[in-house]
């Protein structure tokens, strides 16, 4: 299959996100992390540079890449979820192990999250993603509110809302589309259940780790009031050991977290991509029916006139007439193009998503 | 066959087993089987059907004949409770139409496995107590216990109404207020003050440790439930086509199926060997705590009654009846003491035996099953691995 090859291109660009650092005290204290990228690429001034950048920056990105690109049928990876709990905690300095563990996982996403920007082909080359890896001063981006975990998922339920309201019967020329659509629905849905059942049990292996510690104090307290020495003895131990349990089913809970609840989440966000994408075409093709409806009145204009006889009227229609047949023609040649990028898209992001799913799997297995 | 069985020397003079069992809509019956050299019985070996108000109708006349007071009686065997279970059934069937196919059969099979295991560990509950009562060299004698066993009608023991179970209650309150009494009394025998102060806090240790134990198996039990139903989405995901991404999808869901089996199997070996093992014992403290009270009352008893005595020989009134009185309350309480010293050193053996036995057998379960689980893990691993 030629996107395979594609795929396995000889350049070599490999992008990790470390020591993440607190910046700054109090409510207006950041997380700054250092990106590290290591490539042979010719494009970029050397082969490997470092900068730090934080959360905000990575979230202006997004937005500059999804303004230029989604319009036209691009599938830009979303950023991950801001999350203002979890940040707070930061903030306020409260040194625990939900702040570390939180700290941790939006490390791992945003590393996530770069991985796939620079292994689009077509983002790689734009300046922008160049100049998040490389420049050292970055402008802070602002306005990026609106792209909150929540908010994100919101605007594109809410484009999908109004787009399927707008009653828009669009003569599907190419059924592949079509299915592709429903496919990805369908798949969206399994993968929300799968993320709230996965979210479950996590929430269960936590409870089971408390209790078991609870346990074990219970037996400790039961071994020292037993006058039997040996059974004493083998009670105690029967404490140690399920303290051990203890620990052992907080790092299960820990991992089961990291790596596929985290991973489900993931790909909820991209589907929710992939959803805007074929929006994207949907609005191009509406705008294209709304410029055939259009050129449409503006003949029928013409004849109207040329019936009632007005001809300095006339010149304007047909002037009018023109401009609407380049639109119609320009509109078309968008959704045609628009139409083949999605579709290229989509076929890519299938290869990709079974890469990226089978690797953090196995290494949660080992 | 229980996990509390233990050290029951089952001679062959009388065995009793409960050999079958019937759940009913609201009850359930169970076989007891008896084989027996004895000359009371008719036959030498019989069954007769029981149901649990009868088991309880035994205990409690166990408990209410003076003669047994200085024994620990066999605690009784808890109310089989399937409501918990046949609730989860009945919500399965009202749901059947929101869940696929396989989903609802995977669900009810389990419901319907969770059912045999209340099931199994219900019946095995009513035999230990028989047996129990069988092992005993006073009690296996008792003339209830031979009805019990022999008579193949109907006790016609009807459950306690509503007054009756009033006249327990306050007859209860009345005890634990008599019990805190007397156990402020200080013992002259030291074996026995020792025994007091040992078993008030073990009791309240072992029931620390059931309640947490039973907590903690609920947790498994959940997480185990959550991986089943990770595993069905998994397979519907994978079932979606034939990529590769589906036949991903289709391992992970075995993998996950049968890691769930062992998560189960696991809460379910600890249930058996953990949990039941403390609630017996519970239960049996219980019955030692009830022993020393009844010995500590008739302490008081005899104290009163020596007291009596004295005062009925200074005033050299109905001293004869204070004497015949006395005498009967130190008889009672020498008798009692005498066998309360022997039953609370076989209650210690038996404990400890008892404990010995299943926390070996837990351990090695608990073993058994992690090993296999790293096995599963592995294999899936390097078939995962293979198909790259």
């Amino acid at each position: 299959m030629q996107l395979e090859e594609e795929v396995e291109d000889k350049f070599e660009l490999n992008i990790s996100i470390t020591n993440p650092e607190k910046v700054g005290d109090g409510m207006n204290a950041y997380m700054a992390y250092k990106v590290s990228t290591q490539t042979t690429l010719p494009m970029f001034r050397s082969k490997t540079f470092t900068v730090r950048r934080r959360f905000s920056d990575f979230l202006g990105l997004y937005e500059k890449l999804s303004d230029k690109h989604t319009p036209n049928g691009y599938i830009v990876p979303p950023p991950p979820e801001k999350s203002i709990m979890g940040m707070t905690k930061v903030k306020v300095g409260k040194e625990d192990n939900s702040s570390a563990e939180f700290v941790e996982r939006r490390r791992a996403a945003l590393e996530r999250y770069l991985q796939r920007v620079v292994f689009h082909p077509s983002l790689l080359q734009d300046p922008d993603v160049r100049e998040f890896l490389e420049r050292d001063d970055m402008p802070r981006a602002h306005n990026t509110q609106a792209l909150s975990g929540a908010g994100f998922l919101k605007m594109i339920n809410r484009a999908t809302d109004s787009l399927s309201k707008m009653t828009i019967k669009m003569n599907e020329s190419d059924v592949w589309f079509e299915e592709k659509l429903q496919e990805v629905e369908a798949e969206d849905q399994q993968l929300r259940k799968l993320h709230i059942m996965v979210d479950s049990l996590v929430g269960h292996r936590k409870e089971l780790s408390v209790n078991t510690g609870g346990f074990a104090k219970s037996v400790a307290m039961l071994g020292s009031s037993e006058d039997n020495t040996a059974l004493s003895r083998a009670l105690s131990q029967l404490a140690e050991v399920e303290d051990k349990m203890e620990q052992l089913h907080q790092e299960q809970a820990a991992s089961d977290s990291f790596c596929f609840a985290e991973l489900l989440a993931d790909y909820i966000r991209l589907l929710g991509s992939v959803r805007a994408s074929f929006d994207q075409r949907m609005k191009t093709w509406q705008r294209w029916q709304d410029a055939q409806n259009m050129l449409q009145k503006k003949r029928e204009t013409e004849a109207k006139l040329l019936w009632a006889n007005k001809p300095d009227k006339l010149q304007q229609a047909k002037d009018d007439i023109t401009e609407w047949e380049a639109k119609v023609t320009q509109y078309e040649r968008d959704f045609d193009r628009v139409s083949a990028t999605v579709r290229k898209e989509v076929l890519r992001f299938e290869l990709i998503k079974y890469w990226e799913a089978f690797l953090p799997e196995a290494k949660a297995i080992a | 066959v229980s996990s509390v069985n233990v050290d029951l020397q089952t001679d062959a003079t009388l065995q009793v087993d409960i050999s079958d069992a019937l759940s009913e809509r609201d009850k359930v019956k169970f076989t007891v089987h008896t084989k027996s050299t004895l000359p009371n019985f008719k036959q030498n070996e019989f069954s007769v059907v029981r149901q649990h108000e009868e088991f309880i109708w035994l205990h409690d006349s166990f408990v209410e004949n003076e003669e047994y007071a200085g024994y620990i009686i066999p605690p009784a065997p808890p109310r089989p409770d399937f409501d918990a279970s046949r609730e989860k059934l009945q919500k399965l069937g009202e749901g059947e139409g929101s869940m696929t196919k396989e989903e609802f059969t995977k669900m009810k099979q389990e419901l319907e496995a969770e059912y045999l295991a209340i099931f199994k560990k219900t019946v095995a509950m009513h035999e230990v107590f028989l047996c129990r009562v069988a092992a005993h060299p006073v009690l296996r004698k008792d003339l209830n216990f031979h009805v019990f066993l022999e008579y193949n009608q109907d006790l016609s023991v009807r459950g306690k109404n509503k007054r009756e179970k009033m006249e327990d209650f306050f007859k209860n309150v009345v005890k634990s207020a008599d019990g805190v009494l007397v156990a402020g009394v200080k013992d002259v025998d030291d074996f026995f003050e020792h025994e007091k102060t040992f078993l008030l806090e073990y009791h309240n240790r072992v029931k620390d440790a059931s309640a947490k134990s039973d907590r903690m198996i609920r947790s498994h039990k959940s997480a185990a439930d959550d991986i089943n139903r990770i595993a069905s989405t998994l397979y519907t995901l994978g079932t979606q086509d034939s990529t590769d991404v589906c036949k991903f999808f289709l391992k992970v869901s075995e993998l996950f199926e049968k890691t769930r089996k062992i998560e189960a199997r696991v809460a379910a070996d600890e249930d058996l060997k953990l949990a039941d093992l403390l609630k017996y014992y519970l239960r049996e403290s219980q019955a030692a705590k009830d022993l020393l009270y009844r010995r500590g009352r008739a302490l008081v008893d005899y104290e009163n009654a020596n007291k009596a005595l004295d005062r009925a020989r200074a005033k050299n009134k109905d001293v004869l009846q204070a004497e015949t009185s006395q005498q009967v309350c130190c008889q009672k309480f020498e008798k009692i003491s005498e066998s309360a010293k022997q039953e609370l050193i076989d209650f210690k053996t038996r404990r400890v035996a008892a404990f010995r036995k299943n926390l070996v057998e837990l351990a090695e379960l608990e073993l058994k099953h992690a090993k296999g689980n790293l096995q599963l893990l592995q294999s899936c691993l390097g078939v995962l691995k293979g198909d790259t």
